[in-house]
């Protein structure tokens, strides 16, 4: 057991637990933060992405001792943004979500790619994406979607 | 009035966007246990001894003892136990359930159980035949003698759905009633197999559908296994317990789409294909289940989208050790269309003529005979649409152009899907009902249709709005519950809107005829066109009542030195009568040709010794968005009578051409002939080296 104090969606949280555990058990069993889903668990489908730093990282992939001092941010927190309405709605427009299973992750990974990239070309949305798999879309949607945040994300980012 | 096809935001994108969305692991219980499967190390033999460890307080072991009905799940061939007595018939069979609170503690515990077996040889080649399926057209085989004959063979291999949120259930008790909420298809299968293996009334089972982490098949038939293990446990031990696979667990032990193999002669008279016989295996894996029915699909798509006057088909599904097969979007016509269109494109070249020209030549065209003797009732629009694609894509030109060039190439392909359940499936065993009820200023969709992605909960909102001229937000669609809506049938077979949405929509009329009343509820019930005729026993009929229609165009670039493929872009054309939400339709046509096109040449998965050989996403590959290329897609519009606004099914036919289309690209880019799928780097460079020009 070892207290881990990180930042999470803005608020310092504090807890007494194993240090081993994944984040992503910390995040849904411990703070009922649902958002992000266990597709794989072992970091290759990206559907618990989150953001530790800004930086997306799949939350089954982090021991909680990697969390210590950092801030974390859930869909759930990420959703009270502007930047967020705007890729919402822009995967609204595209077409970009089926059955949501994804849908967290690839809004976790758009928001962590147009933030250091605003204006990414249609390679670096799929560089950008390339951790997140979708088995519903086909991908072209939600590229699509990233384009369209980007388009009418200005300023914002 | 608006065009129904002009697309609207779907209703539950803000609740997937933000992660409210509920799908089954996000629901939490007070109290709640959780259920591990022990399962068989050896594919086939009997159980002599199981030792478990001596449980903690508060843990349990569930198994065929206490099943308290029928230890049978049922499906449409009731061969599949929900816990085995002793007999082990796959790798990984569940013996049992191990229940309790702490998810570590049961780790442990199952490690612990110690099994011991008589083992006997399992068998995995193709030969115990369970079901046999035998027809002809024409003249059957007397009327190929004497002609020249064209024989080749074609193979597939497993598929798997792959869907990213695995298969689960939470259930729990309330008094002597047992509810589960699930990621489901088909809320009335598990209803109906969870009754049986209770051996319970019909209102002590209540099956709610949670948020669907998508599907495609692969939560049609495996849920009620699993739903009726869960409920035993919950009837046993009177607690809240959650049930879900890990993706390992998912990816070696739930249902797969059946590998098959297709002999196929053919018997050519003045350049066409006069005769056509078939002898087609698909491996069904341990039980027999959903096989026969994917087999009969398979069968009946045998002539491809082309009519040829005279067939003999028949096939088998072989049982072997391994894991059973099932659903899989497409359920058969993937395999026989893969099949049915390589042979097309290879006896054209073996009659040196042009292949495209050669399929146009034998097309099905309106009032057609199909290959059981039904008729193609509605227009047929191929010719056009195969023109447009052509146009699009700039078809002729770069097919000639990569006649002279290497490692490029362009494939098409030309397919149908029959919508909605073989034969007379709907009125015999579906029987689908619906309820449409009013009251006050709301108007409440009453059926078991799964939104499992493909938009269902969006596009029949719309469809009422549209036929009442209402407000959608006027309309309600919650997920199905048992207790509150009626059997409107499974949520597969491309039935959907058409099928459903065809009752929705007479209902929906009568509602608006009664507007003014203040509540009430109409209910209606499935009524077959009278012209739908079917024989099951002999395949003679009108399979379908109708058909969805499309054309993919592929092109490929072949790396020289690595053989791998690379997608350019994709170009396609359907018919699905009328689309009833125009971007949601792009969205299947998308998804659907994502699958169909890995399917062809990316995705692998076999088995050795009756081990399922990939265990993760990491072995068994996806695209991902670097994989993807653009794709272009066109509707056509061809209503048809009985579908709502003239709609017909889209969610299977968008997968069919996918992998066709890509193995004639290829085949076209390293200038031999292409027979099975996937066509990987390594099938490739053995065609390169010992291949049939």
């Amino acid at each position: 057991m070892a207290k881990i104090k990180f930042k999470l969606n803005g608020e310092l949280k504090e807890i007494d637990t194993d240090p081993s555990r994944r984040l992503l058990d910390v995040l849904r069993d411990d703070f009922n933060l649902t958002g992000p889903k266990e597709g794989c668990g072992e970091g290759e489908c990206g559907a618990c992405a989150v953001l530790m730093n800004q930086e997306i990282v799949n939350s089954c992939s982090v021991p909680l001792a990697n969390v210590l001092d950092k801030e974390i941010v859930t869909i759930e927190g990420f959703s009270k943004t502007k930047r967020y309405e705007v890729i919402k709605d822009a995967f609204a427009k595209a077409g970009g979500v089926q059955c949501g299973f994804c849908t967290p992750g690839m809004i976790i990974a758009t928001e962590s790619l147009l933030n250091k990239n605003l204006n990414p070309t249609d390679f670096e949305i799929k560089i950008g994406l390339s951790g997140n798999l979708c088995r519903c879309t086909g991908y072209n949607l939600i590229i699509e979607a990233v384009k369209i945040a980007s388009k009418t994300g200005e300023g914002l980012w | 009035m608006k065009d129904i096809s002009i697309p609207i935001n779907k209703v539950d994108n803000e609740d997937k966007c933000s992660g409210k969305a509920m799908y089954v692991a996000d629901y939490k219980i007070e109290g709640m246990l959780y259920a591990f499967t022990v399962r068989s190390s050896i594919a086939k033999g009997e159980i002599l001894k199981i030792e478990y460890p001596v449980l903690p307080e508060g843990y349990f072991i569930v198994d065929h003892r206490d099943v308290p009905g029928k230890n049978i799940v049922k499906v449409i061939y009731d061969d599949m136990p929900v816990f085995t007595s002793g007999k082990i018939t796959y790798l990984y069979e569940p013996i049992s359930l191990i229940v309790g609170p702490k998810k570590e503690v049961l780790n442990d515990l199952l490690k612990q159980v110690k099994i011991s077996y008589q083992e006997e040889e399992p068998a995995f080649d193709w030969t115990d035949s369970v079901v046999h399926y035998h027809f002809d057209k024409g003249d059957g085989l007397n009327a190929f003698r004497g002609l020249d004959r064209i024989e080749y063979n074609y193979e597939t291999s497993y598929q798997e759905q792959a869907y990213i949120e695995t298969q689960g259930f939470i259930g729990y008790p309330e008094e002597d009633k047992v509810t589960l909420v699930g990621s489901i298809q088909c809320p009335y299968y598990v209803k109906n197999a969870v009754i049986q293996a209770l051996g319970a009334a019909e209102d002590k089972v209540r099956i709610i559908q949670a948020t669907v982490g998508g599907a495609f098949g692969g939560k049609e038939e495996f849920p009620s296994l699993i739903g009726c293990q869960l409920a035993v446990a919950i009837s046993k031990i009177k607690k809240p317990i959650q049930l879900i696979y890990e993706r390992e667990e998912d990816m070696l032990v739930t249902t797969k789409r059946h590998p098959s193999r297709v002999n196929f002669v053919g018997y050519i008279k003045n350049n066409r294909i006069y005769g056509l016989k078939a002898v087609v295996g698909i491996d069904g894996g341990a039980n027999i289940g959903l096989s026969g029915v994917v087999l009969s699909r398979a069968l009946i798509a045998c002539t491809g989208a082309y009519s040829i006057e005279h067939l003999d088909i028949s096939g088998d599904v072989f049982r072997t050790n391994t894991v059973p097969n099932g659903a899989f979007r497409g359920f058969g016509a993937p395999q026989m269309f893969f099949a049915v269109e390589m042979f097309f494109e290879h006896v054209a070249k073996r009659l040196k003529l042009d292949s495209l020209k050669f399929k146009l030549n034998h097309l099905a065209r309106q009032n057609d005979f199909t290959s059981t003797m039904g008729i193609f009732r509605d227009p047929v629009l191929m010719p056009e649409m195969v023109e447009k694609v052509i146009k699009e894509s700039d078809y002729i030109k770069k097919r000639k152009d990569y006649e002279d060039s290497s490692f490029k190439g362009i494939g098409m392909s030309l397919f149908f899907h029959g919508c909605g359940f073989t034969g007379s499936g709907e009125q015999n065993h579906i029987k689908a009902k619906v309820k449409l009820k009013k009251d006050q200023d709301k108007v409440y969709i009453l059926i078991a249709a799964v939104d499992m992605g493909q938009g269902v909960k969006t596009s029949f909102r719309k469809l009422v709005a549209h036929i009442l001229d209402i407000d959608i937000e006027r309309v309600i669609f919650d997920n199905p519950d048992t207790d509150f809506v009626p059997d409107s049938g499974p949520t597969v077979a491309s039935r959907t809107m058409m099928i459903v949405g065809g009752i929705v929509a007479r209902a929906a009329k009568e509602v608006k005829e009664r507007f003014n009343e203040e509540t009430f509820t109409v209910f209606k019930q499935y009524e077959q066109p009278e012209y739908i005729k079917y024989d099951e026993a002999s395949f003679k009929g009108d399979a379908y009542p109708a058909y969805s229609w499309g054309v993919n165009v592929v092109e490929v670039e072949v790396d020289k030195d690595t053989y791998q493929v690379n997608i350019k872009k994709t170009w396609s054309v359907y018919d699905i009568g009328k689309a009833i939400d125009e971007r949601i339709v792009m969205g299947q046509a998308d998804g659907g040709l994502a699958q169909g096109l890995a399917y062809g040449y990316l995705e692998v998965m076999n088995h050795k010794r009756g081990k399922i050989m990939q265990k993760n996403m990491t072995d068994y590959i996806i695209p991902t968005a670097m994989d993807m290329c653009p794709m272009e897609t066109y509707l056509f519009e061809n209503p048809y009578a009985y579908g709502p606004y003239g709609a017909k099914g889209v969610g299977e036919l968008s997968l069919i051409g996918g992998a066709p289309a890509v193995a004639m690209a290829i085949e076209q880019a390293i200038k031999k002939k292409v027979f099975k799928i996937p066509v990987t780097p390594e099938y490739i460079m053995e065609l390169i080296n010992n291949g049939e020009n």
